[in-house]
């Protein structure tokens, strides 16, 4: 069984094929952020231009080197939502319809359960039950996770998603955008003792997250320092550790609370070293394990979406002729795909 | 012409889709805001399955590429896309204000068209075609992306004005237009059967495209402002 997997959701245009005996055969990733960049954010019609463009080279591209042709395809599956619904469109009609034209099954996949189920792309792999983080630009989410489609959200963002607190911070620092990845740099030359960023919402129950105060109390240690290099650093540095230190204390309330003692961490904010070395921290002191997708699967990717296509495909969830995307949508919504 | 030549035409609120089949054309066509991509492939579907054919058996896929509903038209050019590299189809890309100047010309007989969609932002996407041989229509200067008040009219000659532009903008063009404009359709949709005439046309001179090259036109390239 081989399946093509197209994802659209936003600003990145990626195509993969995963097969029952090879796993993944072959991937590729078009990213727009340069694109973007001058804009300082998403552009939703210029990445919905981008990907009509971009999409049906890097499919060709991709089976090409998966060494595929269309006889060998059992399924197409695209990511269905949530996202920027133009986004969504061109990768949701162009696969349902390659898939039509060929005679096989389409898969309407969610992006987010894509993110949940990336590591098993990896050779050592969780078994169910998991914690998974799913931290990046668009969300900040705490999943208990049974089996594909067994999803219990323990934790969301109620503002700002992780992410976009980086890069809000970023910018209103001076840096370029996306400034997630320059300010997580740049905290490595900051001073950690010189500024204290509060937890938010750690002083209470609950895994629910909100980021956009510590944006705030960013801006506001910003205007009062004397505004140098060095001050950018150690607000970047106060900043990061505050998020990570808040992430790492609602992880370990969710092994608490649930017991489970696997965690994964997925979505863009999971390539950050720091978060990575204090969650392997965390694990260590619960006897537990932590694992990750290779930093190129933890944003977005055709990979994980021909990954858990072809899980939804082997429990014989396919989608109809009449395409449907889901701007909103929540992983709790899933059915389970037992195969 | 003996060809099998399947069209969609998607740039507007209404949603068609043609089969044409050695100068037979079948037609599925709804008037339905937003519901293109739920709508479009189960027609084309219908359409094939009358007709007992396989997308492999068909001889070339045609769409309207706009200008019109920048969502919309992506629709059509995606689903040409799929379906044109999944059975390895050549592509036809018609201009979705042809499409409307021809159905106004099949619907009234008459020679002159003058085209404007609603383009939204006070504007108006701007065509002026006249029939040639066949009833296919031949533009006259450039399609255009303007203020009402600055489309370009022609001289004289006897005209038809057709599309949502002359509902949307009508005072304003049928007084540039005086006398010139000799009947309105202001409430005519682009459709998938003209896609599928003009397509046939194209395709006999061979005005063919790869399924990648399938894009839209969208007219209003200024779609960002910088911070």
């Amino acid at each position: 069984m081989r399946v093509l997997g197209i994802e659209t959701s936003c600003d990145e245009t990626g195509v993969a094929v995963y097969a029952r005996d090879g796993g993944l055969l072959a991937h590729a990733l078009y990213s727009q952020v340069e694109l973007h960049a001058r804009y300082g954010g998403v552009v939703p019609e210029l990445a919905s231009r981008d990907h009509i463009r971009k999409l049906l080279p890097l499919v060709q591209d991709v089976m090409s080197e998966a060494g595929t042709g269309a006889s060998d395809i059992d399924g197409v599956a695209f990511t269905a939502g949530p996202g920027l619904v133009g986004a969504l469109l061109v990768g949701a009609l162009t696969g349902r319809c390659l898939a039509w034209s060929w005679g096989v099954s389409a898969i309407a996949v969610h992006h987010m359960e894509g993110h949940l189920l990336a590591p098993m792309l990896e050779p050592e792999t969780p078994g169910f039950p998991f914690i998974a983080l799913l931290v990046s630009g668009g969300h900040s989410l705490l999943v208990e996770v049974n089996g594909v489609g067994r999803y219990r959200v323990l934790g969301d963002s109620i503002d700002d998603a992780v992410g976009e607190a980086f890069d809000k911070t970023a910018k209103l620092l001076g840096l370029p955008y996306p400034g997630g990845p320059a300010l997580a740099q740049l905290a490595l030359q900051g001073n950690p003792e010189r500024f204290t960023f509060p937890r938010p919402m750690t002083d209470r129950p609950g895994l629910d997250f909100s980021f956009s105060g510590l944006k705030t109390f960013a801006l506001n240690t910003w205007r009062e320092s004397a505004q140098d290099d060095q001050a950018r650093a150690d607000i970047a540095r106060a900043f990061e550790e505050a998020v990570v230190d808040t992430m790492v204390i609602k992880c370990r309330r969710a092994l608490h609370q649930t017991g489970i003692r696997q965690l994964i961490i997925a979505g863009g904010v999971g390539a950050n070293q720091r978060l990575r070395e204090r969650l392997g921290q965390l694990m260590a002191e619960e006897d537990g394990r932590v694992f990750y997708p290779r930093p190129e699967f933890c944003t977005d990717n055709g990979a994980m979406i021909a990954y858990a296509g072809y899980r939804r495909l082997l429990a014989g969830q396919t989608a109809p002729l009449s395409v449907n995307v889901t701007p909103r949508w929540s992983l709790e919504e899933l059915d389970p795909a037992d195969a | 012409m003996a060809i099998r030549l399947l069209a969609i035409e998607t740039a507007t609120a209404a949603c068609s889709a043609a089969l044409y089949i050695d100068g037979e054309i079948q037609e599925r066509h709804a008037f339905a805001p937003r519901q293109h991509a739920a709508l479009v492939l189960p027609m084309i579907e219908s359409l094939l399955v009358e007709a007992d054919l396989k997308p492999g058996q068909l001889d070339a896929i045609a769409f309207g590429r706009g200008p019109g509903s920048f969502t919309g038209v992506r629709i059509a050019a995606s689903v040409v896309q799929g379906i044109a590299l999944g059975a390895g189809l050549p592509v036809i890309a018609v201009s979705t204000l042809a499409a409307l100047a021809a159905g106004a010309i099949r619907e009234t007989e008459t020679q002159g068209v003058l085209v404007a969609l609603d383009a939204r932002m006070e504007e108006v996407y701007w065509g002026r075609y006249v029939a040639v041989t066949n009833r296919v229509p031949a533009l006259q200067g450039e399609e255009a992306v303007c203020k009402p008040e600055c489309v370009h009219m022609p001289a004289d000659g006897i005209w038809i004005g057709a599309g949502s532009g002359w509902d949307s903008y009508g005072s304003m063009l049928v007084e540039r237009a005086g006398e010139r404009v000799v009947r309105l359709l202001p409430d005519l949709e682009p459709r998938a059967l003209d896609i599928a005439n003009l397509g046939v046309d194209k395709f006999g001179r061979n005005e063919v495209i790869a399924p990648e090259a399938a894009v839209p036109v969208y007219l209003r390239d200024n779609v960002a402002r910088e911070p």
